[in-house]
């Protein structure tokens, strides 16, 4: 579900983050336009009202943990964490994580790869949102919902700046609501 | 906080506390610093940025790197409060667009840390963010990184030093901040 569709229909914040975002042609390969949302940070008040975007929902919610996928979730996550005074918890990448975890694989366009998260990170019942930047398929997101819920934690959303046309439409993944801010920004505003 | 070392902050000691030391990773020997301990103390946690940020919001820093992975864990929160762009020093092949790379030393072999052209300009005054300054390698990449591109490194700001390692020595006379030793 997207954001001007859940009551911030015409913010112009929406404007101002979507136009921050850089499109990159062919990145990782070929066909593929990559969102980068490096140019967001680099945007001061944009990345504010990104954030702020998400604290204002969030804040009265009784989120206890934040969730955010490696790397760039963990750009979001934290700010959101702080602001609403929830736990951050990282999802990693194999073998990061110095403690015992708990992992969980998915699939890539070819193989897969693993999301990993500490055991004892999250206690059972405890309202979680996971944050990253971008869903494409909801591969990634399906496994750290699978991660936390494996714990006994109840996920409340996922939330991502940006929602690809993969997800339009839908509303959740995995029986989770989904919150999304902007869709993919055209070729017209590569700079 | 002064120069170099943090004068005895009351707020020092929680976040102290909540560090958690795993033995024997990534290998043996190694008494692994882990800070996602600290992020699962929302007081901690907001302890650590906030001390940064009363360190630096008067410095006129207009950009913080952080450097990948638990650099991102704290360089954007510092960023967003004294009002700085971020910018992330990537692993290769991560950033999507024109890069410039600067070489460092490992154990064994070489990595590679990256930066966007064009997220730094001439005159930008720099802050880098790590969790951890061990030898200081990453970190003088990431300051030679910026200086290349004509910023000014102001100080590098990391959670935890091991001073044995000596690495607040090859930060091209660069200033260290950190809020916790461990020896």
């Amino acid at each position: 579900m997207f954001a001007a569709e859940n009551g911030l229909k015409g913010d112009p914040r929406l404007e101002a983050i979507s136009a921050a975002i850089r499109v990159v042609p062919d990145f990782p390969k070929k066909g593929i336009m990559f969102q980068d949302i490096t140019t967001l940070l680099l945007d001061h008040k944009a990345f504010k009202h990104t954030i702020d975007i998400f604290v204002d929902r969030y804040k009265d919610m009784q989120i206890s943990v934040v969730a955010g996928v490696e790397a760039r979730g963990f750009m979001f996550g934290p700010s959101i964490a702080l602001a609403i005074g929830a736990k951050f918890i990282p999802l990693r990448k194999p073998g990061k994580l110095p403690g015992k975890v708990i992992s969980e694989s998915y699939e890539l366009e070819y193989g897969h790869d693993r999301l990993e998260m500490h055991i004892g990170a999250v206690e059972p019942r405890e309202r979680v949102i996971i944050i990253d930047d971008l869903v494409a398929t909801g591969g990634t997101l399906s496994a750290a919902i699978n991660l936390l819920e494996s714990q006994e934690a109840e996920v409340v959303e996922c939330a991502c700046v940006i929602g690809l046309p993969e997800v339009k439409g839908q509303h959740k993944l995995k029986g989770k609501p989904l919150y999304l801010l902007v869709e993919p920004s055209g070729l017209d505003e590569f700079c | 906080m002064s120069g170099n070392k943090v004068e005895e902050d009351p707020r020092i000691n929680g976040i102290k506390t909540k560090i958690r030391v795993v033995p024997d990773f990534p290998k043996k020997g190694i008494m692994f610093q882990d800070i996602t301990t600290v992020l699962l103390d929302p007081k901690a946690f907001k302890d650590t940025i906030d001390l940064f940020v009363e360190r630096y919001r008067d410095k006129n820093i207009s950009v913080v790197a952080g450097i990948e992975a638990r650099g991102f864990l704290f360089g954007p929160p510092i960023a967003l409060a004294i009002g700085a762009k971020f910018v992330p020093l990537r692993k290769p092949k991560k950033l999507p667009g024109e890069t410039i790379f600067e070489e460092y030393e490992l154990e064994y072999g070489n990595d590679r840390l990256e930066m966007h052209v064009g997220a730094v300009e001439v005159g930008d005054r720099a802050l880098v963010v790590d969790d951890l300054i061990a030898t200081g390698g990453t970190l003088c990449a990431a300051i030679n990184l910026l200086e290349r591109v004509g910023a000014e490194v102001v100080e590098c700001a990391c959670v935890i030093e091991l001073p044995e390692l000596k690495g607040r020595q090859r930060l091209k006379g660069k200033p260290l901040c950190m809020l916790v030793e461990y020896r």
